[in-house]
C-alpha cells in the first residue's frame, strides 16, 4: 500500500477507510522490510503504537492527523533516543522536545523514527555516521549509491516510502543535496524561519531546520506547521508564516528568473546541465522571462564556508567532554586525559578533521586572516544574491553535481566530498531559502535535482515555481 | 598625597596596580537563563538545561541584567556603549558545561569612566576605568567532597558577572582597597550587586608590577580570584616585595598568572607558559548584537537616585561632616541609609550630626558587632534611635543610661519611651527631689563634708557620686551638681 500526500492519507482517515493503528501498521511494516538500508538509527514499533492511542484523540481537524513522519536523529526528542550519529551521544536520551518535533507532535503527527545522518550532520553521503551508512533506495542491488548529506537517512526514508514526510537540517546542503540524490523534495527555509531550540548544534549561524516530501505540497504543508517564532532562539524570526499549502500557485507568468552563470561549472556532466536546460525552458513555456544573471563571489562560497561551519563546530561542540552526558572513556588518570580519550573515541574523523580546521582558523594569529576574511567574504557573497533578487523573483541552478554516487566513492578523499556543497553552499551563507525537486534524470535513470532559490522569508516564491515545475513530471 | 614608595635595599621603588573586579550582577536568574540564582541552595538544584549545555539548548539574553550592567556603568561614570557583542571565550574546565564562556571581548557593554577615592588625609584622586563587560560565572568543581572524584555544582554556572577593568592608576595596597570598597558601594547604592565578598559575589583579580619612579612600566604579574580586601592588601605587598627582590638581585619578572596561598601569605605560579591558554574568542553566533538606543540609557540615567559621591556631597553640605567621615559615612549604603534614617526622625537632630554619627559607629556599632548582625537587619530600628538620642539631647536620659537602654532596644525591639517609662529611668530633673537625695547623703556623709569644707575640693566628685548612686543614676547631672555646690558652700 502507498499513500501519495498527506491530502489522500488525511482523506481516508476521514473517511474512516483506515484507522490510526492501520496506519501505524502498515508504515511499521515497510519499515521492518527495508531495514537493510539502515535508513533508521532509532526504530522502535512500541513507541509508535504508544503514539497511536494519543493521535486517536485526537480531532480530526489537526493538520497532520496520523501522517507518518521521519525525525533527522539531530533534533532532540524526549521519547526517543538522541544521537548525532555520534558515538559521543550514544545513548543520549532528551528529557526535552525540539520545537520543531514539538510543532510536529502537537498537530498529531507520528512519528516512525529517527533516522540516520552524517556525525553531527557534517558530511555529505551519511557515511560519517557511527551507525554506519545510510544506502540510498533507489540503488541497484549490487552497486549501493549514496543518499547523499547529511541528511541522507531522511531523505531516503521519503524516497522509500517509509514515511510521508521527514524532517532535516540544512547547514550547507544537507536537505537539498540529499533530496537531489534520492529523488524526493526537499526545503531548507530562510535562515531563522524554524527554531535551532533543540537541534544538536553544527554551524549556529547556518543551521536550518526544514522538510522532505513527495511532493511540494506536502512540503508546504509540513513547513507551515514547522516554523514560527520562538523566544527562546534569538536568531529565530518574529515573521508571520504565511499558509503556504493555501497559496501555491503554478502561474509563473512574468516571473523573472535569474540564472546565474557561474553555476555553470566545469565538471558537471551533460545531463545535469540538459536537465538545468529543460528546466529553464519549462518555466519559460509557462510565462517566465529569463534572466542571465552574475553572483560574482559564487566560487569563494565553498572555502568561505569551510572556515565558518568549522569555527563555529568547534566551539558547539565542545560540550561534548564526557562530564556531564553522553560517553565518557574509561582510565583516565587527569581530567585532561578524560577529555581526550573522551572525544578521540566519542567522535569519528571528519568530526575530528572539521574541530581541529576550525580551532586553527579560530586561533591566535590566524583569526583575521581565515575567521574575520571569511566573514567580509560572506557578507560579499549574501550581497550578490540582496544585488541580483532587485531584478529576479527567483534563481534557478542545478541542486547537486552529480546524480547518486556509488557509497564507496569520494570516502577517503573530503575535498572531493565537499564540493558536494558546490551549489547548495552559497545560500546558506545568505541565510536565503532554497528548495530542490526533482527533475528528470541521469542516463542510469537516477533523479537529478534542480535548486530555486528565493529572497529572505519568500518561501512562498520558491515553493510556486518549484510547485509549476512539477506539473511537468505528473 | 600619600608617599606611597617601596624602600628596596637599593631603590625606592613605586608599585603599579591595575584591578578586574568581577561583580555577580544582582538579579533573580541567570544571564542566559531562568534559573534562579539564589546562593547556598543544594548542588544542582539551579540548573537549567541551557546551564547544564545540553544538546540543542540556547542562551536568551537577560534583559535585566543587561540593565543592571547599564546602571553600573553610569555610576561608575562611564560611556555606555549602544552596540556591544557577545563571544565565546573557548576554553575546558570540568565546571564550564558549554566548553566556553559568553563574555564579551571586543565590544563592551561599558567604556571609559572613573571612580574617587578618599584618603585619610582630605586629599582624593581618581582612578579611570578602562571597561565594564558582561559574562557568565563558570560553576563550581568540588573537590573535597571524596577522596578520588571531583564534584560539579553548576548552580552557580551561568549567573551574571560584570567585570570592571581599571587603568593601572592604583599605587599601593591601601589604594587598592580604597578602590575596591568605592567600586562595592557603588554597586551597591545602584543595587546591582549586593557586594557580598565572602560568598564570592565580589572578586578581584590584581595586575601588579614595580618600578623605578619615572620609568616605564615593568613587566606585570596577574593574582586571580582573591575575595577579601584583607587578602587583597596582603597578596600586593608580598608580590610588590617579591618582584622588588627579584628585580634588585638583577633578574627579570616573568609575565605570569599567580595564585595567593591564603595560608602563608604567598603567590605562586598557577600554570606553567606551555599550558597558556588561547581562547579563540569570536563572536556568539546564538546571540544577536546588543543594541541599546539612547532613550533606554537615558531613561535608566534618570531611574537611579543618590550616589555615594552624591550623598557625601550632601553630608558635608547639610551636616558640616568632613570630607573623610563623610565618605566612611557613605562607604556602606547601609550604613549611611541608616544614617540618613535616624537623621530624619526629628529637625533637632540635624545639628548634631555629631552626635547621631557617633551613636550609630560606636554604640550601636559595638552591640551590632558583638551579636554579629549586619545593620540593616538590626532590630534597633532608625526611628527608635533617633528617638533615644532626642531623648538625650532633651535631658530627659542621661547618655549613660541611653546605653543601657540601647542594650535593651535591642533585646526587647521596644520604643525607647517604653523602656524608660517601665524602668523609671527619666532623668530626676525635680529640684526637690534632688534635694533631698542631696541632704540624705550629706548627712551620712559628715566626715567627708568636714573635710570638703576645710578645703578638699576634689571631694565634690565623691558627693556626685553617692548621689547619683541613690538617684539610680537619674539625677539630672547638671542639677546635681549645682544643688551640691550650692548646699556644701551654705554649710561652709
Amino acid at each position: 500500500m502507498e499513500f501519495k500526500s498527506i491530502s489522500e492519507l488525511q482523506s481516508l482517515l476521514n473517511d474512516k477507510k483506515i484507522s490510526v493503528k492501520e496506519i501505524a501498521d502498515t508504515y511499521i511494516k515497510k519499515i521492518k522490510e527495508k531495514k537493510d538500508l539502515n535508513i533508521f538509527i532509532y526504530f522502535n514499533e512500541d513507541k509508535i503504537y504508544e503514539q497511536v492511542k494519543n493521535i486517536e484523540n485526537f480531532s480530526n481537524e489537526k493538520k497532520l492527523k496520523a501522517i507518518p513522519i521521519a525525525v533527522k536523529d539531530l533534533f532532540c526528542t524526549k521519547n526517543m533516543p538522541t544521537t548525532a550519529a555520534s558515538k559521543i551521544l550514544e545513548n543520549f536520551h532528551p528529557t526535552y522536545e525540539s520545537f520543531v518535533t514539538q510543532r510536529l507532535v502537537d498537530m498529531g503527527a507520528m512519528f516512525v523514527g529517527k533516522t540516520n545522518l552524517d556525525e553531527f550532520a557534517m558530511g555529505s553521503a551519511t557515511n560519517t555516521s557511527y551507525f554506519g551508512n545510510t544506502i540510498n533506495p533507489l540503488s541497484e542491488k549490487d552497486i549501493p549509491l549514496a543518499p547523499g548529506g547529511s541528511s541522507g537517512g531522511s531523505a531516503a526514508a521519503v524516497a522509500a516510502d517509509l514515511c510521508l514526510g521527514a524532517t532535516g537540517t540544512d547547514t550547507g546542503g544537507s536537505i537539498r543535496q540529499p533530496a537531489s540524490l534520492c529523488g524526493v523534495v526537499g526545503i531548507k527555509p530562510t535562515y531563522g524561519l524554524c527554531s535551532r531550540w533543540g537541534i544538536a548544534a553544527f554551524a549556529s549561524s547556518l543551521d536550518q531546520a526544514g522538510v522532505f516530501s513527495k511532493n511540494v505540497t506536502d512540503s508546504s504543508i509540513l513547513l507551515e506547521e514547522m516554523a514560527g517564532y520562538d523566544q527562546r532562539d534569538s536568531t529565530s524570526s518574529n515573521v508571520k508564516i504565511p499558509n503556504f499549502s493555501k497559496e501555491l500557485n503554478a502561474d509563473m507568468s512574468g516571473k523573472i528568473i535569474g540564472i546565474p552563470k557561474e553555476y555553470a561549472v566545469d565538471g558537471i556532466s551533460d545531463e545535469i546541465n540538459q536537465v538545468w536546460e529543460d528546466a529553464i525552458k519549462s518555466l519559460e513555456k509557462k510565462g517566465a522571462i529569463i534572466k542571465k544573471i552574475s553572483l560574482p563571489h559564487t566560487k569563494y562560497a565553498l572555502p568561505t564556508y569551510y572556515i565558518i561551519a568549522p569555527a563555529e563546530a568547534s566551539s558547539n561542540l565542545a560540550r561534548y567532554d564526557g562530564v556531564k552526558y553522553g560517553f565518557r572513556a574509561d582510565d583516565s588518570n587527569s581530567l585532561d586525559e578524560m577529555y581526550e580519550l573522551t572525544r578521540s573515541e566519542g567522535f569519528g574523523k571528519e568530526v575530528k578533521r572539521r574541530i581541529l580546521i576550525g580551532t586553527y582558523v579560530l586561533s591566535a594569529g590566524y583569526y583575521d586572516a581565515y575567521y574575520i576574511k571569511a566573514q567580509k567574504v560572506r557578507k560579499l557573497i549574501a550581497n550578490d544574491f540582496v544585488n541580483r533578487f532587485s531584478e529576479c523573483d527567483f534563481i534557478l541552478t542545478p541542486t547537486a553535481p552529480s546524480a547518486a554516487f556509488p557509497l564507496n566513492e569520494k570516502q577517503d578523499d573530503p575535498i572531493k566530498m565537499y564540493l558536494n556543497d558546490v551549489f547548495t553552499v552559497p545560500a546558506s551563507l545568505a541565510g536565503i531559502p532554497g528548495i530542490s525537486i526533482p527533475y528528470g534524470s541521469d542516463k542510469k535513470g537516477l533523479p537529478l535535482g534542480i535548486q530555486i532559490l528565493g529572497k529572505h522569508y519568500n518561501e512562498q516564491e520558491i515553493f510556486n515555481a518549484a510547485f509549476a515545475l512539477e506539473k511537468d513530471y505528473e | 598625597m600619600n608617599n606611597n614608595l617601596i624602600k628596596g635595599n637599593k631603590f625606592e621603588w613605586e608599585t603599579i596596580i591595575g584591578l578586574e573586579i568581577h561583580a555577580q550582577v544582582k538579579s533573580k536568574s541567570k544571564l542566559f537563563s531562568n534559573s534562579s540564582t539564589a546562593f547556598g541552595s543544594k548542588p544542582n538544584s539551579q540548573v537549567s538545561l541551557v546551564d547544564a549545555a545540553m544538546p540543542g539548548m540556547l542562551p536568551v539574553i537577560n534583559q535585566y541584567c543587561i540593565e543592571q550592567a547599564v546602571r553600573t556603568g553610569i555610576g561608575l561614570n562611564a560611556k555606555i556603549n549602544n552596540y556591544s557583542v557577545f563571544d565565546r571565550k573557548n576554553y575546558f574546565y570540568a565546571d564550564l558545561p558549554q566548553g566556553y564562556q559568553i563574555s564579551q571581548y571586543k565590544y563592551p557593554i561599558v567604556g571609559e569612566g572613573k571612580v574617587t577615592i578618599d584618603f585619610k588625609d582630605g586629599n582624593s584622586k581618581d582612578i579611570r576605568i578602562v571597561r565594564l563587560h558582561l559574562e557568565q560565572d563558570a560553576g563550581k568543581s568540588l573537590h573535597d567532597q571524596n577522596p578520588t572524584k571531583t564534584y560539579v555544582d553548576l548552580n552557580r554556572s551561568g549567573v551574571a558577572l560584570m567585570e570592571i577593568v581599571s587603568e593601572p592608576d592604583i599605587r599601593s595596597a591601601d589604594e587598592a582597597g580604597l578602590y575596591i570598597n568605592k567600586i562595592r558601594s557603588i554597586l551597591m547604592y545602584l543595587d546591582t550587586c549586593d557586594g557580598n565578598m565572602q560568598e564570592g559575589s565580589l572578586r578581584a583579580d590584581v595586575n601588579i608590577s614595580v618600578r623605578k619612579p619615572g620609568d616605564d612600566y615593568g613587566t606585570r604579574c596577574e593574582i586571580k580570584n582573591l575575595n577579601s580586601i584583607k587578602f587583597i592588601k596582603q597578596a600586593i605587598n608580598y608580590e610588590a616585595k617579591r618582584q622588588i627582590e627579584i628585580l634588585e638581585e638583577g633578574g627579570t619578572i616573568e609575565q605570569n598568572t599567580l595564585l595567593f596561598n591564603t595560608s602563608n601569605g604567598k603567590t605562586r605560579p598557577m600554570r606553567s607558559k606551555e599550558e597558556a591558554h588561547d581562547y579563540r574568542y569570536f563572536p556568539d553566533p546564538d546571540l544577536l548584537p546588543l543594541d541599546i538606543s539612547q532613550r533606554e540609557i537615558d531613561k535608566l540615567k534618570s531611574s537611579i537616585t543618590e550616589l555615594p559621591d552624591d550623598r557625601k556631597k550632601r553630608y558635608v553640605n547639610e551636616y558640616n561632616l568632613s570630607n573623610y567621615d563623610a565618605s566612611v559615612l557613605t562607604a556602606d549604603k547601609y550604613v549611611s541609609d541608616y544614617f540618613d534614617d535616624v537623621i530624619n526622625t526629628d529637625k533637632s537632630l540635624k545639628n548634631s550630626s555629631k552626635i547621631v554619627v557617633n551613636w550609630i559607629t560606636s554604640e550601636l556599632f559595638s552591640i551590632l558587632n558583638e551579636k554579629n548582625v549586619e545593620i540593616n537587619k538590626s532590630p534597633i530600628t532608625p526611628k527608635y534611635l533617633g528617638r533615644l538620642i532626642k531623648l538625650i539631647l532633651e535631658d530627659v536620659i542621661s547618655g549613660k543610661i541611653a546605653k543601657d537602654v540601647l542594650i535593651d532596644m535591642y533585646n526587647t525591639k521596644r520604643d525607647p519611651e517604653t523602656i524608660i517609662d517601665k524602668k523609671g529611668l527619666k532623668q530626676l530633673t525635680n529640684t526637690n527631689e534632688i534635694e533631698d537625695i542631696v541632704k540624705e547623703v550629706l548627712e551620712e556623709n559628715q566626715k567627708m563634708v568636714e573635710q570638703y569644707l576645710s578645703g578638699k575640693d576634689k571631694l565634690l566628685g565623691f558627693f556626685v557620686g553617692e548621689s547619683m548612686k541613690k538617684s539610680k543614676g537619674k539625677a539630672n547631672p547638671k542639677i546635681l551638681n549645682e544643688i551640691l555646690k550650692a548646699k556644701l558652700s551654705k554649710k561652709n
